[in-house]
């Protein structure tokens, strides 16, 4: 059944967000404390570490990977709460779709992102 | 019936009811009515409505009959929860003020009665009988299905369901969408799934797991919470998502349907269990 | 002619109406953390986008959002996430039929699953309120 196999992916990418999301919330906001362990600036919106990360593969192969996830994951919930609210079936159908399109058009402008920044000092 | 005596049941204490009344022929809108009830100890709810029925206003409306929390009929939202009128004692609401208004997401008749034939249709949608593939044999059964008592309570708990409709009311996804098959349908759908008996299955699937079957439950628990027999639709419909997924990873096993246990004819020799004395008394037939 | 009225409790059935249990909380709670971070979520994929324009354009987006306002608005995004990914892991295990119990042959008072799952839900919130203080004290308190 679609709706089993779409079910079956949202969570799967939770546990994928939760895992590339955890480093993510890790070296944003517990700079200070990954910093008193002697990991990192300190400040990790400096652009110095922010292309110093961007540049390395594997910050760019798991930017990918939380993107598609994280968008999936988001969208899927979003779409699921309007359909719980007794819209017209067009519009259902509408908003099944405009959700796919967001979703595809922004991954495909985040990976773009991901990879023109990793490729810029080479 | 005269008013309960304070000599006979315990102290009386004054208890107001606030009841939800509308009349669709005389009231554009509902509206709430106050009616002071004298309580003792172990009246329920339904016996105050029924004071106030016999007392005060004898155009109160509502349903009920087994007055013991198994007819399903006395739903209603009492004091901020969906509950069985007939299950609850006053003084256990602990509060002066009993506030009593009928079933929420059902449509209301008139005063405390819900339509509930919401639930009716969806509980039809999920096909809540035995499904077997011979079908001559569901039409005249020749015997009894194989059931062990650890398969029988591995979905008996479910089949405790008396159509109240309380988790419905309690549901939040029921509470927006007209086309969520509910707890209780669910429940019952999957009631099916669990019994070793049914081969159907396959033609369930298409209503539980649909787009608006189980994936639209995100476990509130409120159905489990107030339902009055120990159901726990929210038990029945995880389990289906759990099936459903790792079904879909090829773990789940294959099952066969138990099979027709044979009849043994009156009087005929059975292995190990010892031939009955001759009778004593001349047999017919 | 059938006269009905009608009595669906509509969007304040998913935030309230009663008086549940704090698992029904808990879940308009998730769905409020998850529209808020969906809504950070898309800007923050055109917001990060910028650093295509290279270092300096990088940290004039920067400095245009280092005001206190952004930082609360950051923070209350670092909130929702630490509730929602506890709160999530929570779901992805009684959603998947474990820590829920087993059906059987029950007798009054029953039990049922929302109320055996009730430590799990304690402890989540415990643990994401734990997360909450430490994302706090980085963000407001240790600095460099």
């Amino acid at each position: 059944m679609r709706e089993s196999k779409l079910w079956f992916w949202h969570i799967l990418s939770a546990v994928v967000i939760l895992v590339f999301l955890g480093i993510h919330m890790g070296i944003m906001h517990l700079d200070a404390i990954l910093w008193a362990l002697g990991i990192g600036s300190g400040d990790p919106v400096r652009s110095a570490d922010v292309f110093r990360r961007s540049r390395q593969l594997f910050f760019m192969v798991t930017y990918v990977i939380l993107l598609g996830s994280a968008l999936f994951h988001g969208l899927y919930g979003f779409r699921s709460m309007l359909w719980e609210l007794s819209l017209p079936r067009a519009v259902e159908k509408a908003v099944g779709g405009a959700c796919a399109l967001a979703g595809f058009a922004l991954f495909i402008y985040g990976s773009y992102v991901a990879v023109a920044v990793f490729r810029m000092g080479r | 019936m005269s008013g309960p005596q304070a000599k006979e049941t315990g102290s009386v204490k004054t208890v107001v009811f606030e009841v939800l009344r509308y009349d669709p022929a005389k009231d554009r809108a509902p509206r709430l009515e106050e009616y002071p009830v004298p309580v003792t100890k172990a009246m329920t709810v339904l016996d105050g409505l029924l004071w106030i029925k016999e007392h005060k206003d004898p155009t109160l409306s509502w349903r009920s009959s087994c007055r013991m929390g198994m007819c399903g009929s006395c739903g209603m939202f009492i004091n901020g929860l969906p509950r069985l009128a007939c299950n609850n004692q006053i003084v256990h609401l602990h509060s002066s003020r009993i506030t009593i208004k009928p079933l929420p997401n059902f449509d209301i008749i008139r005063d405390l009665v819900p339509d509930l034939e919401r639930m009716f249709g969806l509980h039809r949608t999920v096909k809540p009988y035995l499904i077997r593939r011979d079908r001559a044999e569901q039409n005249h059964p020749t015997g009894e299905y194989y059931q062990s008592q650890q398969e029988l309570a591995d979905y008996i708990q479910f089949a405790y369901c008396i159509k109240c409709g309380l988790c419905l009311s309690a549901c939040p996804t029921v509470a927006t969408s007209r086309s969520f098959t509910g707890p209780q349908g669910l429940t019952q759908g999957w009631r099916y799934a669990l019994d070793t008996r049914d081969e159907g299955a396959a033609e369930r699937e298409a209503e539980i797991f649909s787009e608006h079957g189980v994936y639209r439950c995100h476990f509130a628990g409120a159905c489990s919470h107030v339902c009055p027999k120990g159901v726990d639709p929210a038990l029945a419909i995880q389990l289906a998502k759990k099936d459903a997924f790792f079904g879909s990873l090829s773990l789940r096993k294959k099952r066969r349907a138990t099979s027709v246990a044979p009849t043994v004819q009156h009087g005929a020799d059975v292995k190990g269990i010892p031939k009955a004395p001759e009778p004593t008394v001349p047999q017919k037939g | 002619m059938r006269y009905r009225r009608k009595n669906q409790l509509g969007l304040w059935g998913w935030l309230g109406g009663g008086r549940w249990g704090p698992e029904r909380y808990a879940y308009a709670l998730h769905r409020l953390t998850g529209l808020g971070i969906l809504a950070y979520f898309i800007m923050h994929i055109f917001v990060t986008g910028s650093r295509v324009g290279g270092p300096e354009r990088w940290e004039s987006t920067m400095a245009s959002l280092s005001t206190p306002f952004f930082k609360a608005g950051e923070f209350l995004v670092f909130l929702a996430f630490s509730y929602h990914a506890i709160n999530g892991v929570r779901l992805i295990f009684v959603e998947l039929g474990t820590l829920i119990g087993k059906p059987g042959i029950l007798s009054y008072p029953f039990s049922y699953s929302a109320l055996r799952q009730r430590p799990l839900l304690i402890a989540a919130m415990v643990a994401a309120t734990m997360l909450m203080i430490v994302g706090g004290a980085d963000f407001y308190f240790l600095t460099k």
